[in-house]
């Protein structure tokens, strides 16, 4: 299914603040989101990934590509995964991390680097385990974020750790 | 040796910092604890110094009349446990505000903290299109009921239409 780019909203709004509600993965505008989803993971320069409520969407959709980072190990290649749950997170490191939805700041944020997530795949619904680590595992903790609410922000551990930037990158 | 407070504000430009620093070297003055950030494009520096420091010598020296330089001899003596007298009697949290920018964030949220007598350590604001965003670390006196602040810190968010997280700081001791 080919989707169609949306706009990437920028925070504040109330989409980026609220809980997703789970989804159906089978369901036809569920397909169709994460069609767009990826669609605009893949027009948006600098971003591994990208969460629903980006885009306007309070479901829990995620997608997220980090196969070209150079700090990536584990490369799971272009995913959409809905109803994503970790199960396992181990360990943490700090990191800089940004957001398309929050321009010209960054942060040291603490993330797991090896972590188990568990979801589906939409269209099949068939389920899905990802196990990531490094960047990869920082990117898709970074998209679970957003998925209740949260964004790096609200993980900085210390005043210094905030940063401008002069660039906007994802993850 | 006195003790002196010294500020830098001007546009940014490469070379600032070091003009700064030769100068005040040059002046004799040893710098203590200093901190710089860029606010809006604009060098922002503050320094506590040692030394008998002569203002208009110091801004003979640094030659800069783009920079705002402030120096004044300061009466008070460092408050810090030199004396080995260990970690501040608080526990540590750090706090996150982020939502549209309007007046009246700061004093809002931080008049919450004072009423439990906490204790803003650090602070740092940033404006970043319509997003204000705070982040503050917070010394909490240990017998603070924390649910409770919490609950006041959200109602006070809910009121700005921010988001406010308040977590305890998780501190690597190794």
């Amino acid at each position: 299914m080919k989707g169609t780019p949306r706009e990437v909203l920028g925070a504040p709004h109330p989409v980026l603040s609220a809980v997703a509600e789970p989804v159906d993965p089978t369901a036809p505008e569920v397909m169709a989101a994460a069609a767009d989803l990826l669609a605009t993971l893949r027009q948006e320069p600098g971003a591994a990934g990208l969460a629903a409520p980006q885009i306007g969407l309070s479901w829990r959709l995620i997608a997220f590509d980090a196969g070209r980072h150079p700090k990536a190990r584990s490369r799971a290649g272009e995913l959409v995964v809905a109803n994503p749950r970790l199960a396992g997170a181990a360990h943490w490191n700090g990191g800089r991390e940004g957001c398309a939805s929050v321009a010209g700041l960054t942060a040291d944020v603490p993330r797991a680097t090896r972590i188990t997530v568990h979801g589906h795949l939409p269209g099949t619904g068939e389920a899905v385990t990802i196990e990531a680590d490094a960047f990869e595992a920082r990117c898709i903790q970074h998209q679970l974020d957003h998925l209740d609410g949260l964004l790096f922000l609200d993980r900085v551990p210390r005043v210094l750790s905030l940063h401008t930037s002069l660039h906007t990158c994802d993850a | 040796m006195g003790l002196s407070a010294v500020t830098v504000l001007g546009v940014d430009r490469p070379g600032v910092i070091a003009a700064v620093t030769g100068s005040l070297a040059e002046c004799g003055a040893n710098i203590q604890d200093s901190t710089m950030t860029l606010l809006g494009g604009h060098v922002a520096m503050m320094l506590l110094v040692s030394g008998d420091l002569d203002p208009a010598e110091l801004r003979k020296r640094l030659g800069a009349p783009d920079l705002v330089v402030t120096a004044s001899a300061i009466e008070a003596r460092r408050h810090f446990c030199d004396d080995g007298g260990g970690a501040p009697e608080g526990i540590g949290y750090v706090l996150t505000v982020h939502g549209p920018d309007r007046p009246g964030i700061i004093s809002a949220v931080s008049a919450v903290l004072a009423d439990d007598g906490g204790n803003i350590t650090g602070m740092s604001t940033r404006l970043t299109g319509r997003l204000y965003v705070l982040i503050a670390d917070v010394d909490l006196p240990k017998d603070v009921d924390v649910a409770a602040l919490m609950r006041r810190l959200a109602v006070v968010g809910a009121s700005l239409d921010s988001q406010i997280t308040f977590r305890p700081v998780e501190p690597d001791l190794l």
